[in-house]
């Protein structure tokens, strides 16, 4: 396995990968079944799952995984920088411009109206997210929970993360999972 | 050299705990623009909306961005080395016993719990840029007044967006970067 074969794939996914998640899967399909047949597309959905799950971002758990399946650790490393090449030079070259105009009134005027932009897609990833997150009055429970306490209190996000892992686990012991 | 470890450092903590891909990096970054000063939350929904409209993974230019503005080039470098090792470590580990992992009861519980708390997370970010985007908190403070209290044309732009993204079927498929170039159209030529 040539690693900077699969350091290039992967430096392609990350450039023609917008927004990352689901966006990523076609281009996947494309590079890595179609061209080279490192993995197949059923692999794919079982890293693309398993990503999911895990913690970190989706796309750099998938690019570990199938460099980790092409060429061992050194090809989960290599695949894994490949992806997330293109976004340190293309943001550095991207704030370095942002930080000399953003003092320009039109400037700060055009940046007003992306936040309000951006409100709108959170909440859209907020809703697409509670369909798959929240199955059942458990799950509810805890969502709401979650953000009624980080909305007033000032704890850090992981201490949540780690107390619902174990509700996760002594809410389905005590089967009321799926009630 | 400090700040270069303190950013591998908060990074590291973002990648290892931060479950459901990009957006659930959000609550951390937040946390963390509260906790070392490093940037603002006006300045966290410029960086998101960049993040969205550039190539890539979102956490990962979230975290390009988050350490070019704290150290240039070298905190870039550094915040996404940061983001990226736990999770190179947990799947090449994962990578071993995919089966056994994902047939795992307790996995499989303990992610039943994850997810909604991810969304709780994610929501409670959120609030915070309507604060910002559609709130002007320091202008009611100083007049009392309480229409001062809200921005109306960023509510009109807010109703509008709901609209086009979420019922208007052909639009609804469209990709972010139009709905947020044309946001900085509407915001730069009415002023916000």
């Amino acid at each position: 396995m040539n690693l900077f074969a699969l350091f290039i794939a992967f430096a392609k996914v990350g450039v023609m990968t917008f927004g990352g998640g689901y966006a990523m899967i076609p281009i996947l399909e494309r590079e890595i079944v179609d061209k080279h047949g490192w993995a197949s597309s059923e692999e794919l959905m079982d890293y693309y799952a398993v990503g999911q799950c895990t913690p970190g971002v989706i796309a750099v758990n998938t690019a570990t995984f199938i460099g980790q399946k092409c060429a061992g650790n050194i090809g989960g490393i290599v695949a894994t920088l490949g992806v997330v090449f293109p976004s340190l030079v293309i943001i550095c070259v991207i704030a370095g411009i942002l930080t000399n105009f953003a003092d320009i009134p039109a400037v700060k005027s055009a940046f007003a109206g992306i936040r309000v932009c951006v409100c709108v897609l959170i909440f859209n990833a907020v809703v697409k997210l509670w369909k798959s997150a929240v199955p059942d009055k458990g799950a509810l429970c805890l969502c709401l929970g979650v953000f009624v306490l980080s909305v007033f209190l000032d704890v850090s996000p992981v201490v949540y993360v780690v107390v619902c892992a174990a509700a996760g686990i002594l809410l389905t012991r005590l089967g009321v999972r799926g009630k | 050299m400090m700040l270069c470890l303190r950013l591998f450092w908060e990074f590291f903590k973002t990648g290892l705990f931060a479950v459901g891909g990009g957006m659930a990096t959000l609550p951390f970054l937040y946390s963390m623009s509260d906790a070392t000063g490093w940037f603002t939350h006006a300045q966290l929904a410029d960086m998101i909306a960049v993040s969205e409209s550039t190539p890539g993974p979102i956490g990962v230019n979230m975290a390009t961005y988050v350490g070019f503005t704290a150290a240039g080039v070298p905190g870039a470098v550094v915040a996404t080395l940061g983001l990226i090792t736990p999770s190179v470590i947990i799947i090449l580990i994962i990578a071993r016993v995919l089966a056994a992992f994902r047939q795992n009861k307790y996995v499989d519980a303990a992610f039943y719990g994850l997810r909604p708390c991810s969304v709780g997370l994610i929501a409670a970010a959120g609030l915070l840029v309507v604060k910002i985007a559609l709130f002007d908190v320091d202008l009611y403070k100083q007049t009392g007044v309480l229409m001062n209290l809200f921005q109306w044309k960023a509510i009109a732009l807010a109703a509008v967006l709901i609209v086009l993204t979420r019922y208007v079927k052909p639009l609804k498929k469209l990709h972010p970067v139009f709905f947020i170039l044309g946001s900085a159209a509407v915001g730069a030529l009415f002023a916000f």
